[in-house]
């Protein structure tokens, strides 16, 4: 197979996986991005919760402060669906093809020919840094392409930008 | 480009970056010196649309100046009009190298593109009604990235020819020093559509008699409900506006509109009035649509659209028998036949629990050159995308789709179109989604070279002239 020259097994597994049992080896997401999920929700929504509570203890009397307990149901059931979300995003990385599966209700399945990446994009924001995760963004000529890798280790993320650098360029075809 | 402002698009390449490979002493070359004139209306309409959109102000100020000042304002007016496109015409370059166009433009903020020319995705020869009379032509290029075309207006009508024949040609991979002389590739009629039959097909459109209809009835109705003469007309320009470019103005872009096919890919000549001479180089066409109005389906007439990547126009065909637009986008795509409509394979009944009736309208069909799927009941929509342009596949499901279990298939190409075949069964989806990915990567290898007269077999051109 024409790897080319990858310095981890673990990625020569990967690509040559295919061929052993016709279906891709997935990988899913490291845990972080659900823990930066999850402490974002319950930060914000036990925020607005004490807020709510408060507000309405003050002026409509301590019986309107349950509704309150709104935000926090939310909150529970947010902690249930990030869960959900999370598990369903995975991604495989084919000989030729790199696969993105993602969502539950809303599925989405994407393949993109690593001959036809225009660029690969790896960002971090503020708070992604402070959990060590990076997004790796895939841009083909099609704006339409949404393949994007959220929550990965830095250098998961980076290992993957020069993985896909290079296949894309050893089979980089015009438009 | 006209705009000294516009910035560098991404379809160019930086100054100096190839500087290393070419031969010394490049020609440029001016455009024509009736440019000026054409430049020198921007101040003037900027000053007519100021009095156009304040029409009291504008009478009161006029009221106020006296003829002297009046003429002594048009006279600096109509001199800096002058300056300005004199100017903007002394400091505009553009030079034809071996791999690259090079425009160089702008008096406060230069502005270099260097376009390569492998990239070139057409190249239209545009002559509005004035420039005709003037003996002058546009040069418009389509580049990937690129915002908006990049054009030389204007250029002698036989240089604008010439530099056209010699793009192509360089773009096509000859020598650059034999490109001059290569000149214009033969070309040969594929078809001519009568004017009878174009406009006899835009009044079997209501968009045509729609926008007729709107521009009729609703000036007197806001007469009824204002009185106001302002509003009237405010509403009546623009709708009447609207109804004259849909019927008329489509009729006189479209009359006399005549495809040829050439080594150089397809001509498309058109126009009554302004005419259009546009070349779409062979492999840049992403997608082939088969449009089929249902007032049209009686004659069995059909249009035909191509999406080019960087490129706004898209008709090939305005109007055509079915057989013969068939036969153009064979040219077109080469090796493709088009899937007859019982060939298309339905979505399965429990579709139409998600969209009833229309369901009907969809169907697909992959061919071993082409992904198509048919969409729309009434005026149906059959898209081409040959599987080498086939930029990502996509499946998506939402949860009513789950419901019934199906799911849609989008396939994006590099014109920034996305073809969807709708309401597949999952288990068939997904096999698509698979396939089409394999297919697209298979189809790739087969694909022609950027330089399309550099083939496979290496030995240049076939005798062009």
């Amino acid at each position: 197979m024409e790897t080319g020259s990858v310095e981890e097994g673990r990625a020569e597994d990967r690509a040559a996986g295919r061929a052993a049992g016709g279906e891709p080896v997935w990988t899913a997401l490291p845990p972080g991005l659900l823990r930066m999920r999850r402490l974002l929700l319950v930060v914000w929504l036990g925020l607005i919760a004490v807020a709510a509570g408060v507000a309405l203890a003050m002026t409509a009397g301590p019986l309107w402060s349950a509704c309150a307990l709104a935000p926090v149901a939310a909150a529970a059931w947010g902690w249930v669906l990030l869960g959900r979300n999370w598990r369903s995003w995975r991604y495989a990385e084919r000989a030729d093809d790199l696969l993105i599966s993602r969502g539950v209700l809303w599925h989405e399945e994407t393949v993109v020919p690593y001959g036809r990446m225009q660029l690969v994009e790896v960002t971090s924001g503020p708070v992604e840094r402070r959990f060590g995760l990076a997004t790796v963004q895939l841009h083909t000529a099609a704006a339409a392409t949404d393949a994007t890798i959220p929550g990965l280790d830095p250098a998961e993320a980076e290992r993957l930008r020069d993985r896909l650098t290079e296949l894309g360029e050893a089979r980089s075809a015009g438009l | 480009m006209t705009t000294p402002d516009d910035g560098t698009a991404a379809g160019e390449v930086l100054a100096g970056e190839r500087a290393v490979q070419e031969p010394a002493g490049v020609t440029e070359r001016r455009l024509h010196p009736v440019t000026p004139l054409r430049r020198a209306w921007a101040p003037v309409t900027v000053l007519a649309g100021w009095a156009v959109h304040d029409p009291d102000q504008t009478q009161r100020q006029l009221t106020r100046l006296t003829t002297t000042t009046l003429l002594l304002g048009l006279a600096a007016l109509v001199l800096a009009a002058a300056l300005y496109g004199f100017l903007s015409w002394w400091f505009t370059h553009y030079a034809v190298t071996g791999a690259e166009l090079r425009i160089r433009t702008g008096l406060l903020f230069r502005r270099t593109a260097h376009i390569r020319l492998e990239r070139i995705q057409a190249v239209d020869v545009t002559r509005p009604l004035l420039a005709r009379v003037a003996g002058v032509a546009k040069l418009k290029l389509d580049v990937i990235g690129a915002d908006k075309k990049d054009e030389l207006a204007f250029l002698g009508e036989a240089e604008a020819c010439a530099l056209r024949a010699e793009l192509l040609a360089r773009a096509a991979g000859f020598a650059p020093d034999t490109a001059q002389e290569v000149g214009e590739a033969p070309a040969r009629e594929l078809v001519r559509v009568p004017a009878r039959v174009i406009a006899l097909s835009l009044l079997l459109i209501g968009a045509t008699w729609g926008s007729l209809l709107t521009a009729v009835v609703v000036p007197p109705l806001l007469w009824i409900a204002t009185h106001s003469l302002w509003t009237v007309l405010a509403a009546a320009v623009p709708l009447l506006g609207g109804a004259v470019t849909s019927s008329a103005g489509r009729f006189l872009g479209a009359y006399d509109w005549t495809v040829s096919e050439s080594p150089d890919g397809l001509r498309i000549d058109r126009g009554l009035l302004d005419r259009t001479h546009e070349t779409v180089p062979p492999g840049r066409v992403q997608t082939v649509r088969i449009v089929e109005p249902l007032l049209w389906r009686r004659f069995g007439w059909v249009r035909v659209e191509l999406d080019v990547a960087g490129s706004s126009n898209s008709v090939l065909l305005p109007v055509a028998p079915r057989h013969i637009a068939e036969a153009v986008v064979a040219r077109v795509l080469p090796g493709v036949t088009v899937p007859r409509a019982a060939d298309l394979a339905r979505p399965p009944r429990r579709a139409r629990w998600c969209a009833p009736v229309w369901w009907r309208g969809d169907g697909i069909a992959v061919t071993d050159t082409v992904f198509a799927a048919r969409h729309g009941l009434l005026r149906r929509r059959l898209a081409l995308v040959p599987h080498a342009k086939v930029q990502s596949v996509r499946l998506t499901r939402g949860p009513w789709h789950r419901v019934w279990r199906v799911a849609d298939v989008h396939v994006d190409t590099g014109a920034n179109k996305t073809v969807t075949a709708r309401l597949r069964d999952a288990d068939e989806a997904a096999r698509l989604l698979r396939d089409q990915a394999e297919r697209s990567r298979t189809g790739r290898r087969r694909a022609r070279p950027d330089r399309w007269m550099t083939a496979e077999d290496g030995s240049g051109a076939p005798g062009r002239r």
